[in-house]
C-alpha cells in the first residue's frame, strides 16, 4: 500500500490535443480519491498515466515515495478494474482471478488458497470453474475485483466500474466496493462520472473539466461550498438551480422576488453588478409545510408552478422563468459542459411529499436564504465561498482557464467534448 | 407460407449437395472399379464388383507397371512429401503472420499501408508468371527438387492471405485484454502468447487450414520445380500416372489417388471446424 502523488502532471497527444493539464494531486496511503467530470474532462487518461498505460507528458508520478514515469505497468504493481472489465473469456473465473499470481510464478497451493480467499470474499465460489462468457454483469465486474483483490498491490484503480450496470446492481456493488476498500485499507484511485458514485464513495473528489483541476475537497465540502459553477452545477442531483440576482445591500433580487441574505455573504458580492444566484432545490420550500418561526416575507415568494413530480417522499416543482441574454448564454453554456441540453430556463424545486402543490397553482415558496451561493457569471467564480471549508482549490480561476483549454481542445479536435471516454 | 419456405429451402438444398457431391461420388465409385471395367467405354455409376484393387496398386510400388517415360512411380513417397512440404509451409506461413498480423493490428509505424497492400499485391500475382524466374534462381541456389524449393514459395503465396484473415482478428479483440495483462504484471510477451493468441485461435485455425490446403493443392510450381520423388507432391505425381498405355489412361487409379489425396482435407476439416467457429471473444467484455 502505498501513497500517490501526482506532480504538475500533463498529457498532450500527439496531434496537440490538451488532454490532462498540470493537475496535481496527493493521494493519502490508505484514502478514497474519486475523479470525477463529465466526459472528455481527462478523468480516465489521468488514471491511465498512473497505472502506466498512458505516458506522462510532463510532471511526476510517485507512488510509494518512488518516481514511476518511465516503469511499466507490471513493474508498478497496482491493480486496476476496466469498464468493460476486460476478463479473458477463454480461462475459468478461478485462472483469470489466479492470473496476476501466475505471472508472479506462485506455487500452486500459494495461487490456490488466494484465489479460494479472494472468491470467498467476493462469494464467486460456486462460479469459480465457469468461463466468464455464461456469468451476469454484476458476476464478471465481481470476478474484475477478485483479480485485482488477489495479489497485493500498492493500489487499486477503478476506471468507471459501474457504468456497465443496470440501477439496482449498481448501488448494491458501490456499497459492496466501499466495504471492501475500507476492509482492505488501500489506497484507491476511482473514476466516474456519475455525481451520486462520486459523493457515496469518495474521502476526496477531484472535479476535474478540460483536464483542469475544478475542485478537491471531501463530498461536503463540495456540496456546501462549490468553487465555482461548473462544480456547483455538476455536483448534487436534481442540479443546482442558477437563478439571474442582483445584489443591493443585503437583499438579493431575484426573478420572482426579492430575499434577505447573511451580511457576510452580501458583503462579499457587492457592487458586482448582475451575478448569478445558486440555490439547490433542497433549500426551496412549500411554505406551508415550513416550520412557522422560519416563515417570514423576507424569504417567500410567490410563483406559478409548471409541472409538479410526486416521488412519494418528495415531489420536484418545476417553475420556468425568463433570464436576460447574457446569463442564458452562460446557463446554456454550463449545460453543455455538464453533457446536458439545456432546452428553457426553468427553477427545480424539491418539496417536502406532505405538500400538496399541484400543476399550474400559484404557490407561495420558501427559500432558505443562508444557503445561497453568488456566482461571478463572467469567470464563474463563487463569491460566496467559504474558503476554509472548501478543500483545495487551484488558484488562477480553473473555470474560465478550462474553457481557454477548451477552445484549444476544439481546435485540434472539433467536437472532442462529446466523445466517451 | 412458413412450411413452403422451407419446402423451398430443402429442395434447395438438395439440389446444391448434389450439384457438389455428384463428381466426388463419381470417383469414389470409380476408385472400387477393375481395370477391365473403366475400359469399357460407357460404365455404369456403380461399380460391378467393387474391388480394393487400385487401392493396393495404388500403395505398392511400381503400381502399374514399368513406366514408358522412366518416371519413378512411387505414390507413398509423393504422400510423405506433399505431407512434409504442406505441414512445414502452414506452420512457418502461420508462425510469420501471426507477429506481422498482431503488429499491424497493435502497432501504428510508417508505411502500415504499404505493407498491407503489398500483401496482397503478392496474392494477386499469377503463380504462372512466377515459374520461370522461379526455375532459374532455384536451379542457380541448388533449390531445384527439394523441399525448401517448394516450402519457399508456398509459404511466401499463403502469407498475404494469413496476414489479413488473422489481422482482422487480432483487431477484433479488444485492447483492453492487452492492457490488463499488462497491468497484471505480464510482459508485452506474455500478455501476446496468453492472452492475445488464445483469444486469436479461431483465426490462426482459419489461416493455418487455408494456408495447409493451398499447399496441399497445389500443382504450377509442384510440377516445374521438381524432378523426382525426391521433393515432388501428390498433385504433381498423379500427372504422371499414364500408364502402359498412353491412349487409355487408368482412370481408375487416378480416382483412387484422387479419393486419397482429398482425404486428409475432408478430416482436417472435420477435426477444426469447432475451432474456426468464432465468438471465443464473447463474455470478455460487457454484453
Amino acid at each position: 500500500m502505498a501513497a500517490i502523488e501526482m506532480k504538475n502532471i500533463v498529457k498532450q497527444y500527439g496531434d496537440g490535443f490538451p488532454a490532462v493539464n498540470d493537475i496535481s494531486i496527493d493521494v493519502a496511503d490508505g484514502e478514497f480519491l474519486i475523479l470525477v467530470g463529465p466526459s472528455g474532462c481527462g478523468k480516465s487518461t489521468l488514471l491511465r498515466m498512473i497505472v502506466g498505460l498512458e505516458d506522462i507528458t510532463s510532471g511526476d508520478m510517485v507512488i510509494g515515495g518512488k518516481k514511476v514515469n518511465d516503469l511499466a505497468p507490471r513493474d508498478r504493481n497496482l491493480a486496476m478494474v476496466f469498464q468493460n472489465y476486460a476478463l479473458y473469456p477463454h480461462l475459468t473465473v478461478y485462472e483469470n482471478i489466479a492470473f496476476p499470481l501466475r505471472l508472479a510464478g506462485a506455487s500452486d497451493s500459494e495461487v490456490d488458497q488466494k484465489v479460494r480467499d479472494a472468491s470467498k470474499t467476493l462469494e464467486l465460489d460456486e462460479h469459480l470453474e465457469r468461463k466468464p462468457g455464461n456469468l451476469s454483469g454484476g458476476q464478471r465486474q465481481r470476478v474484475a475485483m477478485g483479480r485485482a483483490i488477489v495479489r497485493q498491490a500498492e493500489a487499486f484503480l477503478f476506471d468507471e466500474p459501474l457504468s456497465n450496470l443496470d440501477a439496482k446492481l449498481r448501488g448494491q456493488m458501490r456499497t459492496e466496493i466501499s466495504r471492501l476498500q475500507k476492509r482492505l485499507g488501500i489506497t484507491t484511485v476511482y473514476v466516474t462520472h456519475d455525481q451520486t458514485e462520486a459523493m457515496t464513495l469518495g474521502d476526496r473528489v477531484a472535479v476535474l473539466k478540460r483536464g483542469i483541476l475544478q475542485q478537491l475537497a471531501t463530498p461536503r465540502e463540495l456540496y456546501e461550498n462549490p468553487a465555482n459553477l461548473f462544480v456547483a452545477g455538476f455536483i448534487g442531483s436534481p442540479p443546482m438551480n442558477f437563478l439571474p440576482a442582483e445584489v443591493k445591500g443585503n437583499q438579493v433580487e431575484l426573478p420572482f422576488g426579492t430575499v434577505t441574505i447573511p451580511e457576510e455573504r452580501a458583503a462579499k458580492a457587492q457592487g458586482k453588478g448582475l451575478l448569478m444566484a445558486g440555490i439547490r432545490p433542497e433549500h426551496f420550500e412549500d411554505a406551508s409545510v415550513v416550520d412557522e418561526d422560519k416563515v417570514s416575507d423576507e424569504a417567500t415568494f410567490n410563483a406559478t408552478v409548471d409541472v409538479v413530480e410526486w416521488l412519494g417522499n418528495e415531489a420536484y416543482a418545476y417553475i420556468p422563468f425568463e433570464a436576460p441574454p447574457e446569463v442564458a448564454k452562460q446557463l446554456q453554456q454550463l449545460e453543455r459542459d455538464l453533457d446536458g441540453e439545456s432546452l428553457r430556463t426553468q427553477l427545480v424545486i424539491s418539496l417536502d411529499g406532505a405538500s400538496r402543490i399541484s400543476e399550474g397553482d400559484e404557490a407561495t415558496i420558501w427559500v432558505d436564504a443562508r444557503k445561497i451561493h453568488l456566482f461571478d457569471p463572467a469567470t464563474g467564480e463563487n463569491l460566496t465561498m467559504d474558503a476554509e471549508r472548501a478543500g483545495t482549490v487551484p488558484g488562477g480561476n480553473a473555470m474560465a482557464k478550462a474553457e481557454e483549454v477548451g477552445r484549444e481542445q476544439d481546435d485540434v479536435q472539433p467536437g472532442s467534448d462529446t466523445a466517451t471516454t | 407460407m412458413k412450411g413452403k419456405n422451407a419446402i423451398g429451402t430443402w429442395v434447395g438444398f438438395l439440389l446444391i449437395l448434389l450439384w457438389c457431391l455428384f463428381p466426388v461420388a463419381w470417383i469414389i465409385s470409380l476408385s472400387f472399379k477393375s481395370v477391365n471395367e473403366t475400359a469399357v467405354g460407357s460404365p455404369q455409376f456403380l461399380p460391378k464388383d467393387a474391388t480394393f484393387e487400385n487401392y493396393k496398386a495404388l500403395w505398392d510400388w511400381p503400381f502399374i507397371g514399368p513406366d514408358p517415360t522412366g518416371v519413378e512411380q512411387d505414390f507413398q513417397k509423393a504422400l510423405l512429401n506433399s505431407f512434409g512440404i504442406s505441414i512445414i509451409a502452414t506452420v512457418l506461413s502461420v508462425i510469420l503472420a501471426t507477429l506481422a498480423a498482431y503488429a499491424i493490428a497493435r502497432l501504428e509505424f510508417k508505411g502500415k499501408r504499404l505493407v498491407l497492400s503489398l500483401a496482397l499485391a503478392i496474392a494477386m500475382f499469377p503463380v504462372v508468371a512466377l515459374v520461370g524466374p522461379l526455375f532459374d534462381l532455384w536451379t542457380r541456389f541448388g533449390l531445384f527438387n527439394t523441399w525448401p524449393g517448394l516450402i519457399i514459395p508456398y509459404m511466401s503465396f499463403t502469407l498475404p492471405l494469413a496476414i489479413w484473415t488473422l489481422s482482422a482478428f487480432f483487431r477484433e479483440i479488444p485492447w483492453e485484454m492487452e492492457q490488463a495483462a499488462q497491468v497484471d504484471g505480464a510482459t508485452s510477451w506474455q500478455a501476446f502468447r496468453k492472452v492475445i493468441v488464445p483469444l486469436a485461435a479461431p483465426g490462426v485455425f482459419t489461416a493455418a487450414i487455408l494456408t495447409f490446403f493451398f499447399a496441399w493443392n497445389e500443382f504450377v510450381l509442384a510440377i516445374s520445380l521438381t524432378s523426382t520423388t525426391a521433393s515432388r507432391t501428390v498433385p504433381a505425381q498423379m500427372s504422371f500416372f499414364v500408364g502402359p498405355d498412353p491412349f487409355n489412361p487408368p482412370y481408375a487409379q487416378l480416382a483412387t489417388a484422387s479419393v486419397i489425396v482429398t482425404l486428409p482435407v475432408i478430416i482436417i476439416v472435420l477435426l477444426f471446424q469447432r475451432k474456426i467457429v468464432a465468438g471465443l471473444t464473447s463474455g470478455a467484455v460487457k454484453g
